[in-house]
């Protein structure tokens, strides 16, 4: 999977920089493609694509300025007019031989301007520039634990949910605000304003860049595992029209969750997050066909399964489990390991699938994972049972599109095939996701 | 950085015993003492009963005198405290240890030029 960021070049003007190295990606048809560091600029030469490599620089970039400034908002400004910059000059200028250097540099400049520009800016200049340790030319390099600051100080518990999660998706993830807009099915206009009105709250209240301390550190934790995890999910199927799954921020949620077990070793519930997210990723390379269409879980080609991605994370939910404090992502992770043992559908441990659901109920009663549990109740005691109950959850979830999808598929297995069709017409009304609508889209006319 | 910590009593400190109350109101002098020493309180005062105050509405150009505190709410203003100290989370420790209880609103202080 991916490669850590490559050596760090201190430059002579004084500034360190990271550049990153490019990645090696494992393709599914056993190529190996390195992809490149930095910017892709598209075959049609006339778009430009910021990838994962600049966003995951911007989130450290963010964090780094934001200590340098002592002003979060102004850091994630001057971050998004570099990033800005970058796209509007590049096609013509041509990427610069040290990108990160340059996002560095601009950022930096960018929000020395702003300060100039007001008299409250020019003193708080001064400050800075007083302090012996300040070189006028560089910038304190990106501590190790910059961008997990970063992430703790955007879902804080100060900040409403939604403004967690959106200003997490901005600061650490570096989307854009169409981006998250698309996500949430929300506008651009509504994005803009959640993100102003938090970084204003950041500010006013004072909200601190600083790491929680340790007696902080597990009480904070809630939040940010389902920050990361709601990133996690926004990669593994996007709502974004062009694109049924974007890898890059998959493992940018990856990454940020392996970092928070190496600051909590001995909490069990990131390393059950981070087992579940290697296990999803490590079927990436089976998980849609050539149109980009979704290939459920029973039909997947196990062979393209990334094996060391699996048992990794296997490795991990041992881990896990040896400190004997299950928990909602520990649970999910076994059930999913439980299906990535089973050489074929056919042949997984049913029973124990349901077992585990009935587990996670006790620390997470929600009708989505009652519907989950369901789909394993059809193999354990036939569809029909499975159907029964699953009108107890039909006031809850008529809105969801996987209930009817999953109404349908159980009507399919007793032969009620027109009473399927509907079901899953419904579905296709509901679903939001392209890649799940040209599923649903073939069963139809299949 | 300053912040105001407004003091807010519902229906559960409302409910106290007077055995109760003297207890709690022990630990009260003792938090502002410690608090007070340290510099992070600055000042603060314990107010009357909700049942005591009177509202002076200001309604486009009427101004009209109510009995009763500004909100018909189940909580109340009980007091309140000026506090300086680093950060928001600095601010929300001392929130968290009010030995009172009930409801406590942190609000930052406009800082004048």
């Amino acid at each position: 999977m991916a490669e850590p960021a490559g050596p760090t070049v201190i430059e002579p003007d004084g500034l360190a920089v990271a550049e990153p190295a490019g990645r090696t990606v494992a393709e599914a048809d056993g190529r190996t493609v390195i992809e490149p560091a930095g910017l892709t600029v598209m075959a049609d030469g006339a778009r430009l694509r910021i990838d994962a490599t600049f966003r995951h620089e911007a989130g450290r970039l963010v964090g780094a300025l934001t200590r340098y400034l002592g002003d979060f908002d102004l850091a994630e400004e001057a971050v998004q007019d570099a990033l800005a910059e970058a796209v509007a000059r590049w096609p013509a200028e041509g990427v610069p031989e040290r990108p990160a250097a340059w996002l560095q540099t601009t950022a930096r400049n960018r929000a020395i301007d702003r300060l100039r520009r007001e008299a409250k800016g020019r003193e708080k200049l001064a400050l800075i520039a007083a302090d012996p340790a300040f070189h006028p030319d560089a910038m304190p390099q990106a501590e190790p634990d910059e961008r997990l600051r970063l992430l703790f100080l955007c879902c804080h518990p100060a900040l409403s949910q939604d403004a967690q999660i959106t200003l997490t998706l901005r600061a650490v993830a570096g989307l854009t605000t169409a981006e998250i807009a698309s996500a949430f099915l929300s506008t651009e206009d509504t994005v803009s304003q959640r993100i102003t009105r938090a970084k204003r709250k950041v500010s006013a209240a004072h909200i601190p860049y600083s790491l929680p301390g340790d007696t902080q550190l597990a009480r904070r934790l809630p939040v940010v595992l389902a920050v990361l995890y709601l990133m996690f999910n926004e990669g593994y199927l996007s709502s974004h029209a062009d694109v049924p799954e974007r890898r890059w921020l998959q493992q940018e949620a990856e990454e940020l969750t392996e970092l928070l077990t190496r600051l909590m070793p001995r909490e069990p519930e990131p390393l059950g997050l981070l087992a579940l997210m290697r296990m999803h990723l490590a079927r990436s390379p089976a998980r849609f066909d050539a149109e980009g269409r979704i290939v459920r879980l029973r039909d997947q080609d196990r062979g393209r399964w990334n094996a060391a991605g699996i048992a990794s994370g296997i490795r991990l939910l041992r881990r896990a489990a040896s400190l004997r404090r299950p928990g909602s992502y520990q649970i999910q992770a076994a059930i999913l390991a439980v299906h990535t043992e089973a050489p074929g559908s056919e042949v997984t441990d049913w029973p124990q699938i349901v077992a585990l659901y009935d587990l996670l109920l006790r620390h997470e009663d929600t009708p989505v994972i009652r519907l989950n549990r369901l789909i394993a109740v059809a193999s354990t005691a036939g569809p029909d049972t499975a159907l029964a109950e699953i009108e107890t959850l039909r006031d809850a979830l008529a809105g969801y599109h996987l209930f009817h999808a999953t109404r349908a598929e159980l009507l399919r297995a007793t032969g009620r095939h027109d009473e399927a069709a509907a079901a899953d017409r419904r579905a296709l009304e509901l679903a939001s996701s392209p890649a799940e609508r040209a599923l649903i889209t073939s069963r139809l006319t299949g | 950085m300053k912040y105001l910590l407004l003091f807010v009593d519902n229906e559960e400190t409302r409910s106290r015993s007077e055995a109760e109350v003297a207890a709690v109101s022990e630990k009260i002098g003792a938090w502002w003492g410690e608090h007070s020493q340290t510099g992070e309180i600055l000042s603060g005062e314990q107010l009357q009963g909700a049942e005591t105050a009177t509202t002076v509405r200001h309604d486009h150009g009427t101004v009209t005198i109510v009995d009763g505190p500004f909100i018909e709410a189940k909580e109340h203003v009980a007091g309140y405290g000026v506090i300086d100290v680093k950060d928001l989370d600095a601010a929300l420790e001392l929130a968290k240890s009010w030995p009172w209880g009930g409801v406590v609103e942190v609000r930052p202080i406009l800082e004048m030029e």
